[in-house]
């Protein structure tokens, strides 16, 4: 399990390339930086190497990390979980005969006799695991979701199976949990003014899909600004960024059709792709030779049973993955893409703002031509501080959406507010609004992302991704510790985010931190974790000083 | 291997038959010499018979096994050259320049009562703002008061930090507006069913649907993965019979009937039909085979019943007896998101589940805050007979008079279809013609809107259709108005 998780994330086998005479060993540590090392197991005999060694086609070292877990920390996991079964098991067995108090809802009495509407073995995580540790999530917020932000504080009397405000308010808890990447989530400020008047010019509400009576100026005027920040020809907006994945996916494939899907992309791509009714296939975080080997394959033998060829082929990435922190291989796919003639939907939801010197996400990151990647999707929830969901690709492509989208159809337009709140905050990226705040943030969020980085690594612990992703997961293993962790750091006024099963593999449970262009030097130095609860598992000095030389 | 499997199983089988049924006869204590005596023991033709059979498995297991199919590999390079031949179709498929939706109308400023569309001022009968809160100041400035408090976005989901102190409240407020335990919400109308069935219906559960169901019911259904069976719309004998073939199938396998959940989804007033579902029939029905209720009410949420609860109200249903009631926030509400309301037990299951919920960012809080004060203004003044009756004043008037349309849907409904009396024959002619009308009437100043489905992805294609919206903010000569001017249009085009 151990081993097949790292060769998950790792990719392949062939990256574990040590330097300097650093000896690998099995446990523990890092076994080396993926440098593009990949051999190509299926290397084209009559081609020009389209991208050759890996290597040429980035512009600058691509450094990305995933240690191996201890084989100590995965068996002690293991024995934690194994623990809390057995006590899951005997606190059901309690509650069954009514020893224990059962606090969780039940059936009403009319519908005793109907079909239980859930399989009890289904809530067995939920209700024995994941509620005794529940107070670290959905903390309500009363404020800003900025740099600092103020929480509702809750207790509860039961073990979290029921909460009570208290009434007081913990004031200025350092937010390390929004993705407010470009600090744009503010009640102040130009974006804040904009929006104010929008509100007062349009209301909040549209009342109609974009196809009946819903397309305002304000839609419009967005799109256009959209398609000029990505730099391709049109670009539509819709009212969430979850739809716009599980809405326009099936407008664009069909059966006969393929999806390539990485194995970490983001529930709502899962959706849109299933409700496609295309052929799904999934390939190995990041690794491009399980790509190109089911790219092949797919190519060559046709579809299943039938064997005719694919009508065609959609590979499906997003450009920051938001659990492992790491950067899509955007060159090589393109240049995948290109050989075997497949299209690409780039799902930019955490990279576009947050990456590349102009804010323009991964594309910008790498220096390629955004007219490479067919379809151009991102979400401007987070680096935007507003809502919703775009996609971005050539003239046909939007008009076709604009016609056969489910959610230009079906679904009521964005709110007026949110669009100006995207359209001033995109300007701002963009340096139109004649200031160089925009470049000001974008140049703050690199800088806070490669100090806090290299911060937590000097305390010694695993943090995992690309050295330039603002998300940086830092690993916990153990379950119980997402909980207390996640306690330990509300008590020194710091939010952070806590992640386990199901949304990581199971003994790869997380803390994350999303680092802001708003966080100061200062904020950021408060944190400062502890070794009371035994995280600290790079312990070899002589590692950490290697890897800071990747930093300088 | 199949085939040596295969024939090997009787052997194998008869082998410890016998060997089992020598033990059995030799008493409990198992020792090596009773089994050796049972052997003695044994009819000779026994013996014969299992020697060869040993033999035959030795044979087979020596004997060269063959394949069925002989696979072809093929090498690289005609695997290149498939490569290379390989054309894939275009991303999308070129459209013409006239598709009928690729120009929207554009409309400028405040979409409410007043409308500019493409650069033209008009009174409007197509936006949902059933009660005319889309520009209402107090809204306004509750959304005002929230975006100078909070911003705009939450920049997160709601497990990560994207719950605020707004959405606790109108959550609560939901619940108690409709008289239930719980609340939820989530950002999007759209998603809001779409999310819920399949957090609740999964592979090889039930589902019996309307035919008429909306598009968000569809790709709920089809999220869910589960056995859909429609009914015809509105038809209770139709869906009493398959509540009855279904019975007879769980009769006939009670262990899988044991763990089949069923479902009947419908709206309260359907978007495409205007027309009412039969609910307490339904909730009969649901008694009678146990089955659960789900209810859409993005029509008639803030319409129907005295205080604008919706279906359950108008027909005096308890709510407690529909498992799931759902709306979007986006029409009588006038914001935008949608929630779903009822027993804590059903909805808190979302929390976890609904797709929607824990995978989105969460509604921004200034649209959470119009969506309270809408409420309060909902619950200080329900006004809702009037508008019921402003409703059933528009039905009467578009009713009569309009040579070549015809009026369909409930005459309480707030949104309801005129379509052609006799259709030409092709679907794009009839559209056509039904522009052609609107467009008469935007000239005239009044704002109305063709019905647009996707209509190769519909599961039952509704009929064309001009929607004719009522609001509260329209008065009697607008509705004059209007109603003249449709009168005129297709006297004048339906010829």
């Amino acid at each position: 399990m151990t081993e097949s998780s790292v060769n998950k994330l790792l990719n392949g086998d062939s990256c574990r390339r040590t330097s300097n005479g650093l000896k690998t060993s099995k446990n523990g540590f890092v076994k080396n930086h993926c440098l593009l090392q990949q051999p190509h197991k299926y290397r084209r005999p009559r081609d020009k190497q389209p991208h050759g060694s890996c290597e040429a086609l980035y512009k600058k070292p691509f450094v990305e990390s995933f240690e191996e877990t201890p084989l100590m920390v995965a068996v002690l996991t293991y024995m934690g979980y194994g623990i809390l079964t057995i006590f899951g098991y005997l606190r059901d067995f309690l509650r069954q005969w009514n020893i224990e108090k059962r606090h969780i809802a039940r059936e009403r009495d009319e519908q005793k006799d109907f079909v239980p509407l859930y399989q009890d073995f289904e809530n067995f995580y939920n209700r024995n695991l994941y509620i005794r540790i529940r107070d670290n999530w959905n903390r309500p917020v009363c404020s800003v979701p900025g740099p600092k932000m103020d929480l509702i504080e809750r207790s509860t009397p039961n073990y979290n199976w029921t909460f009570e405000y208290t009434g007081r308010v913990l004031k200025d808890v350092l937010n390390l949990g929004s993705y407010n990447y470009l600090g744009f989530a503010e009640n102040k400020g130009p974006c804040a003014d904009a929006a104010i008047e929008a509100t007062q010019a349009y209301g909040v509400g549209v009342g109609s899909t974009r196809c009946e009576m819903g397309n305002l100026d304000i839609h419009e005027e967005l799109e256009q600004l959209v398609a000029r920040f990505l730099g391709v020809e049109s670009s539509m907006a819709f009212g969430m960024g979850f739809a716009t994945n599980s809405m326009n996916i099936p407008a664009l494939t069909g059966k006969g059709c393929l999806i390539l899907s990485d194995e970490l992309n983001h529930a709502s791509l899962v959706l849109g792709a299933r409700l496609s009714s295309s052929t799904i296939r999934v390939f190995k975080h990041n690794n491009m030779q399980s790509l190109e080997k089911l790219l092949r394959d797919a190519i060559v033998h046709g579809q299943p049973r039938t064997h005719r060829p694919w009508k065609k082929i959609l590979i499906v990435v997003e450009g920051i993955y938001s659990m492992e922190g790491s950067i899509v291989r955007l060159p090589e796919i393109i240049a995948l893409k290109k050989h075997y003639k497949a299209y690409l939907y780039l799902d930019e939801a955490h990279s576009i703002g947050a990456l590349g010197p102009n804010g323009k996400g991964v594309v910008d990151y790498f220096g390629l031509d955004p007219k490479d990647v067919d379809i151009m999707m991102g979400t401007f929830t987070k680096s935007f501080g507003a809502a919703g969901g775009y996609i971005g690709g050539k003239k046909e492509l939007i008009d076709y959406l604009r016609c056969h989208s489910h959610s230009a159809v079906y679904a009521t337009s964005m709110s007026p507010p949110v669009a100006q709140q995207i359209i001033t905050s995109m300007k701002i990226i963009m340096g139109e609004d004649g200031t160089t705040l925009g470049a000001d943030r974008l140049r703050q969020l690199h800088e806070n992302t490669t100090y806090f980085r290299r911060k937590l690594h000097d305390m010694g612990l695993i943090i995992y991704g690309n050295e330039d992703s603002p998300v940086i997961p830092m690993m916990l293993y153990m379950p119980a510790k997402i909980g207390a962790f996640g306690r330990q750091m509300l008590k020194k006024n710091i939010g952070i985010v806590g992640v386990g099963f199901p949304a990581t593999p199971i003994i790869e449970s997380r803390a994350r931190f999303c680092v802001s262009a708003a966080h100061t030097r200062e904020m950021l130095n408060t944190v400062n974790i502890s070794d009371s609860w035994q995280s600290k598992y790079v312990r070899r000095l002589k590692y950490i000083n290697e890897t800071l030389t990747y930093y300088k | 291997y199949t085939i040596i499997i295969y024939l090997s199983y009787p052997i194998y089988l008869s082998i410890m038959r016998g060997v089992l049924s020598s033990i059995m006869a030799s008493g409990q204590q198992w020792v090596l010499v009773e089994m050796v005596q049972a052997f003695y023991e044994a009819p000779a033709y026994h013996l014969i018979l299992e020697g060869i059979l040993i033999l035959w498995i030795i044979r087979l297991l020596f004997s060269k096994t063959y394949k069925l199919h002989e696979t072809y590999k093929l090498t690289e390079n005609e695997k290149e050259d498939l490569i290379e031949e390989w054309q894939p179709e275009p991303l999308v498929p070129t459209l013409s320049k006239d598709h009928p939706s690729l120009s929207y109308d554009i409309v400028t400023g405040s979409p409410s009562h007043k409308i500019i569309i493409n650069g033209k001022e008009c009174i409007n009968f197509a936006s949902f703002n059933f009660l005319g809160l889309l520009d209402n100041e107090r809204v306004k400035q509750k959304a005002l008061s929230s975006l100078k408090k909070y911003g705009v976005g939450t920049c997160g989901p709601r497990g990560f930090y994207g719950t605020f102190d707004v959405h606790l409240e109108l959550e609560s407020r939901l619940a108690n507006f409709m008289q239930t335990e719980e609340a939820i919400i989530y950002s999007y109308g759209f998603a809001t069913i779409a999310s819920a069935i399949p957090a609740y219906s999964k592979r090889g559960d039930i589902i019996f649907v309307d035919e008429a169901a909306c598009f968000s019911i569809q790709k709920g259904l089809q999220a869910s993965r589960s056995f859909i069976k429609y009914f015809k719309h509105n038809d209770m004998k139709d869906l009493e019979r398959l509540l009855k073939e279904q019975d007879l199938e769980d009769q006939k396998n009670p262990r899988k009937a044991r763990v089949t959940r069923k479902f009947i989804v419908v709206e309260g007033l359907f978007i495409n039909t205007a027309d009412i579902c039969p609910l307490p029939e339904l909730v009969k029905l649901k008694y009678k085979y146990k089955v659960r209720i789900f209810l859409e009410e993005s029509m008639s949420f803030g319409v129907l019943g005295e205080h604008g609860r919706g279906v359950t109200e108008h027909f005096g249903v308890n709510i407690d007896d529909i498992d799931l009631i759902s709306a979007n926030m986006e029409n009588a509400v006038a914001t935008v998101g949608g929630f779903c309301c009822g027993r804590s037990f059903v909805i808190d299951h979302q929390r976890l589940s609904g797709q929607g919920y824990c995978f989105s960012a969460s509604l921004p809080p200034m649209l959470a805050a119009a969506a309270i004060e809408a409420l309060n203004i909902m619950e200080e003044d329900p006004g809702n007979r009037s508008f019921f009756n402003d409703c059933l004043n528009v039905a009467l008037c578009l009713c009569d008079r309009i040579p070549g349309l015809r009026l369909e849907g409930e005459p309480f409904a707030p949104a309801l279809h005129l379509q052609l009396e006799k259709s030409s024959g092709s679907r794009e002619a009839d559209m056509k013609l039904l522009r052609s009308i609107i467009d008469y009437c935007l000239n005239r100043n009044v704002a109305l809107t063709l019905a647009r489905y996707l209509e190769k992805e519909e599961r039952f294609l509704p009929t064309p259709s001009i929607r004719v919206v009522v609001t509260v903010q329209q008065t009697e000569e607008e509705i004059q108005k209007a109603v003249s001017c449709i009168v005129e249009a297709a006297s004048v085009l339906l010829q």
